[in-house]
């Protein structure tokens, strides 16, 4: 009966039902009728993914949807799926922007449409897979099958140096995993099972010790993904090469996984040695902000520029995850749902000049906005949304996370906002060249502005730029249980964290970023400026130990 | 009477199979008979191994058990064997007139590793050793000669010299363990052995007797004629030579190794240093290949250390994940050779830059080479992840964390050869290189090898509740104790102290519910001890 009850069957038929379509895609050989059933599925997809927003119980941080079964016996592996206020939006995402890349390959994939199609359903069953798994072998399972599609969508149907780029997209990633594999398993050998749930409720006993390995292990594999700042060379590489499809599911799915994995990994269940590293973490997340606007800043590939941009707003979220706080973290999951449909937009936009003009430079694109009015109407909209444009949806996110980091310490915060104003200036130059450009453009008479399809394609994340932007509250109330949950078991630690920290936190890192440690007085006086963030409660304070 | 019959039923069917191609190699070069004849052997005894699995029988005046440990690799023998057969398809470098005998010597090497898996006798080993080595040193000068390429000469010499001296020293082992004991059959050696352990006479009897061994599963130092041999050796052979000795080798060691118990650190120590040896040396020198059948050789020397990793846990866990690995290396191995024996043309070598554009000129064999690659990678969900986490898994339940870092270091290095290979067949035109046409029996041996090493990646829990529990039952000396398997609690006094864990007692972290799993293992031991 079970199968019947959409409760506890969705999330498998998410997760599974691209693998079957991919099946039936397996034996279609027209090339059109490929397109369309894949967009069909994945549309289908999304409509059926979409009651789990009305099915979700705010009330509750538990895990929902849940389902378990007995997976690998021998091995106590089980089949255990659920979402929580976390992932929901994540899952929902992925489900959503599937069609958005089915259409946005429609006529820039020419070749092997076949393959690039199964490709894609197999890239949503790992998708999803990563974002409901609840049980760590099955998240690994998914976390690296994931790599495989990834890496022919780039190596096929890349650019010219496609083949650089997917390898090193493989390797970086996977030599980044390896660890988490070991702690994977020494998680289960000190818990009796491979139960996320059950890792996060013994997380805070676990010893300092093992605690800080485990963060280390889960820090090197999630700042990979993410990627954090000394690791996101593999990025603009993969970026620049992957198709259109291939850059949006990396911007706005891929790269949610390793913010994801400090929420779901890092957080609850290395609490103690979270709060040891946040300095250098947030320290990290400055230099990311500040690096990808600088870099951004000096680009002329389109699609780099997007690219470093992503570097810059990734900062954002792992700096608001890294506040510790609850306008940070809950700041920090829009600012991922916002990138993934801002980002993913904007490399749907690049794809579209590049169809046009076989190149995505920006001198030679300039001036084509004077073509096509519409395409320069949703390319600005976007690129106000990713430069935190008050109205978009960034702007929430940022704000957000911003106010988390200004109870951390002002003066971090005081170098972040270099990296808000770089954000503009990037933004403002590339929709400047190419909406007006200067007096000596190329010819662009010929250009044809959007079509059906094109604006279709583009305008469901524009519906989401702007209702997340002047309505936020359906998207974060969602967060709301899961996010106060999950402070309040980190908070417990801080107390013995700040004792700790004088002692033997690295003495250059926490005064240079003016790190506060007994922030609680600033915490609770500072009212909230948004209106959708719920006072934060004294017993969830997690200042309130030290003060 | 009868059950001795049934329980030698698949030996008997391969013997039967040897003295009919026998027969035909008397006649006139014969070898489409001879291969029809083969393989008909061959998918009889999958029937009949199948069949015989749930076979217990002691034959031979106690010098050959049938258990089920042995009967399920003998199945895995003549799974293997059918699909050699399948994919070696007409033995395209194998000169004519010799053909009926290569599959002569096939069968017979089959036949004696499906014997050694259940020799309890020193003796019957040995012999079952020889039975399934000296055909091997016959084929692989088989090979046809042409301008340029005579290294197949080389690799014989070299492949049985080192296979000789291995084996010397092996039975220079063995004549100690026999002198310390006064016996040769193993249920009676292995008890009398246990309280002799410390002694260094036992202790040089007992490595000295692993050299066999090692050197059948190519591990580091006795590695030196793998990747000559799978070079010089015809495609079809280096796929035999790469897959199922290393089966026999496993399943011997096995029944050695578990003598020496747990905190016996010089076996530990001396199993560490191989398997660590052999993963580095391997995978190093396989970035550096361009000849893809030599990178699989030097990339078989890192899989054997990782199979060695199992045997470092000295526990119930580790063999049975040590087996399972080594299963799937069958498969995984044969999906390359499989491409390797179609894209060859006229059964030279494959550089790996000959695999270019494969997806083009043959999509069947680029998935299939996909599968194989990625499954040697250890990407999930592929046998050979599986296959990786339950070696790991036994390995850091008894503590050993520095071997698990080097081995998924290992596991990273070798991602990027594995790469090389999917970047030719995926990434890369095909350029002026020909399409390929596959026959039936290809397809449907790709097939087969993709479903196995799909099917035994993601349901992998029957088939090692069944390695375990034959495990425990071939292993007499094997304390009740060890074999609550599966049960971290079991290994977490090491790995607490080692992961510094003082907070977290293992009675309150392990829940101590007994899988069916456990339990089956239970009852079983219990049955056979009771017995």
């Amino acid at each position: 009966m079970d199968i019947l009850n959409y409760n506890h069957s969705v999330l498998s038929v998410l997760i599974f039902s691209p693998l079957i379509a991919a099946g039936i895609a397996a034996f279609i050989r027209n090339e059109e009728r490929l397109r369309w059933w894949t967009l069909i599925y994945t549309t289908a997809a999304a409509a059926y993914s979409l009651p789990l927003y009305w099915h979700f119980n705010l009330g509750t941080a538990d895990f929902q949807f849940t389902e378990n079964a007995a997976w690998i016996p021998a091995l106590h592996i089980r089949y255990a799926l659920g979402l929580d206020g976390i992932s929901l939006l994540l899952v929902l995402l992925t489900t959503l922007v599937m069609p958005l890349c089915v259409l946005a390959s429609w006529r820039y994939i020419q070749t092997r449409v076949k393959e690039f199609m199964i490709c894609l359903l197999i890239m949503q069953t790992a998708m999803i897979g990563v974002f409901c798994a609840l049980d760590l072998v099955l998240f690994f399972c998914f976390w690296e099958a994931m790599l495989i599609p990834m890496a022919l969508l780039i190596g096929i149907w890349g650019g010219p140096r496609k083949i650089y780029a997917a390898l090193k997209f493989f390797i970086y990633t996977m030599a980044g995993s390896v660890f988490l594999l070991v702690a994977i398993i020494a998680l289960y050998l000190k818990v009796g099972s491979f139960s996320i749930p059950d890792m996060m409720k013994q997380g805070p006993l676990f010893s300092h010790q093992f605690q800080y390995w485990l963060f280390l292990a889960f820090f090197l594999s999630f700042a990979i993904k993410v990627p954090m700042f000394p690791f996101h060379t593999w990025l603009p590489a993969a970026h620049v090469e992957a198709p259109t499809a291939g850059s949006v599911l990396l911007a706005s799915i891929l790269l949610k996984m390793g913010t994801y994995g400090f929420l779901r990994f890092s957080l609850p269940m290395t609490p103690w040695a979270t709060q040891h590293f946040t300095p250098m973490i947030l320290a990290l997340s400055v230099a990311a902000i500040i690096y990808g606007g600088f870099t951004a800043l000096a680009q002329t590939d389109l699609k780099k520029l997007v690219a470093y941009s992503s570097v810059a707003h990734m900062g954002f979220a792992t700096l608001g995850i890294f506040a510790l706080n609850e306008a940070g973290l809950k700041g920090a999951l829009l600012v991922m749902i916002n990138h993934g449909v801002t980002t993913g937009a904007l490399f749907i936009v690049v794809g579209m000049i590049y169809e046009r003009l076989h190149t995505r430079d920006l001198s030679k694109a300039a001036g084509m906005g004077k073509m096509m009015p519409i395409f320069a109407a949703f390319a600005g909209m976007f690129a106000l949304s990713s430069m935190a444009f008050p109205g978009t949806n960034s702007f929430i996110g940022e704000f957000l996370v911003m106010a988390g980091g200004f109870k951390v310490s002002i003066p971090m915060m005081v170098c972040v906002v270099p990296g808000v104003v770089l954000a503009a200036a990037y933004m403002l130059r590339m929709l400047q060249r190419f909406a007006y450009g200067g007096v000596h453009n190329p010819d662009h008479s010929h250009l044809q502005d959007l079509g059906l399809r094109e604006i279709v394609t583009l305008l469901p994340l524009l519906v989401f730029v702007f209702w997340i932007g002047l309505h936020p509250a359906p998207f974060t109330r969602v967060m709301d249980a899961s996010v106060s949950h999950l402070l309040a078991e980190v908070g417990p630690a801080k107390g013995a964290q700040v004792a700790m920290t004088a002692r033997t936190a690295p003495a250059d890192l926490a005064p240079a970023l003016g790190v506060r440690q007994s922030s609680g007085a600033l915490e609770t006086s500072q009212p909230l400026l948004y209106a959708t963030v719920p006072r934060l409660q004294p017993a969830q304070n997690p200042g309130a130990a030290t003060r | 009477m009868t059950s001795h019959f049934t329980a030698f039923l698949p030996e008997l069917v391969l013997l039967l199979g040897a003295l009919a191609l026998f027969v035909v190699t008397l006649g006139h070069s014969r070898a489409r008979e001879a291969r029809n004849v083969a393989l008909l052997t061959a998918l009889v005894a999958v029937v009949t191994s199948a069949l015989c699995l749930g076979q217990n029988a002691t034959l031979f005046y106690g010098a050959y058990r049938v258990d089920l440990f042995s009967q399920m690799l003998k199945f895995v023998f003549a799974v293997g064997f059918t699909l050699i057969l399948l994919l070696s398809g007409g033995l395209s470098d194998i000169r004519d007139d010799v053909k009926p005998e290569y599959y002569l010597f096939l069968t017979i090497s089959v036949c004696g590793l499906t014997m050694l898996v259940s020799c309890i006798d020193l003796i019957t080993l040995v012999v079952a050793l020889e039975v399934s080595a000296f055909p091997l040193y016959l084929m692989v000068p088989m090979r046809r000669e042409r301008a340029g390429q005579r290294s197949q000469m080389e690799s014989a010499i070299k492949y049985m010299m080192f296979g000789v001296a291995a084996n010397g020293i092996m039975f220079f082992g063995m004549s100690y363990l026999f002198g310390l004991t006064g016996t040769t059959s193993l249920p009676a050696l292995l008890p009398k052995l246990r309280p002799l352990l410390h002694s260094p006479v036992a202790i040089a009897g007992l490595a000295m007797m692993f050299c066999g061994l090692y050197y059948k599963l190519a591990i580091f130092p006795f590695h030196f004629w793998t990747p000559d041999v799978y070079q010089g050796a015809s495609n079809e052979t280096a796929s035999l030579v790469a897959s199922l000795p290393k089966i026999g080798g496993v399943a011997v060691l096995i029944r050695f190794v578990s003598l020496a118990t747990p905190d016996d650190h010089t076996v530990v120590l001396l199993l560490s240093i191989l398997a660590v040896g052999s993963m580095f040396y391997g995978n190093l020198i396989a970035l550096m290949q361009k000849d893809f059948k030599r990178m699989l050789g030097f990339s078989a020397i890192a899989h054997a250390g990782y199979a060695l990793i199992g045997f470092v846990a000295l526990d119930q866990m580790g063999y049975s994940a040590a087996v399972y690995y080594i299963v799937g290396y069958l498969l995984m191995v044969l999906a390359c050779f499989v491409v390797i024996c179609k894209v060859s043309r006229d059964g030279t070598n494959v550089a790996i830059e000959e695999l270019a554009g494969l997806h083009r000129r043959a999509p069947l064999l680029a998935v299939t080479l996909g599968v194989g690659v990625f499954a040697l990678a250890g990407i999930p969900p592929f046998v050979g992840f599986m296959g990786k986490l339950t070696l790991l898994m036994a390995a850091l339940a008894k503590g050993h964390l520095v071997l698990v870092i080097l081995a998924v270091i290992n596991a990273a290095i070798a991602v990027y050869y594995y790469l090389g290979v999917v970047r030719e067949a995926w990434f890369k035109d095909p350029g002026d290189l020909p399409k390929i046409q596959l026959d039936w029996p290809t397809r449907i041996a790709c097939v087969l090898l993709m479903v196995g090493i799909l099917a035994l990646g993601i349901l992998p829990g029957r088939f090692l509740n069944t390695i375990s529990t034959s495990i425990a039952r071939a292993n007499l000396g094997e304390p009740a104790s060890a074999l609550v398997h599966g049960n971290p609690a079991a290994g977490s006094h090491d790995s607490a102290a080692l992961l510094g864990n003082k907070a977290l007692r293992p009675s309150t972290s392990a829940p101590a519910q007994a899988t069916p799993f456990t339990t089956e293992v239970h009852s079983l031991t219990t049955t056979y001890v009771n017995k």
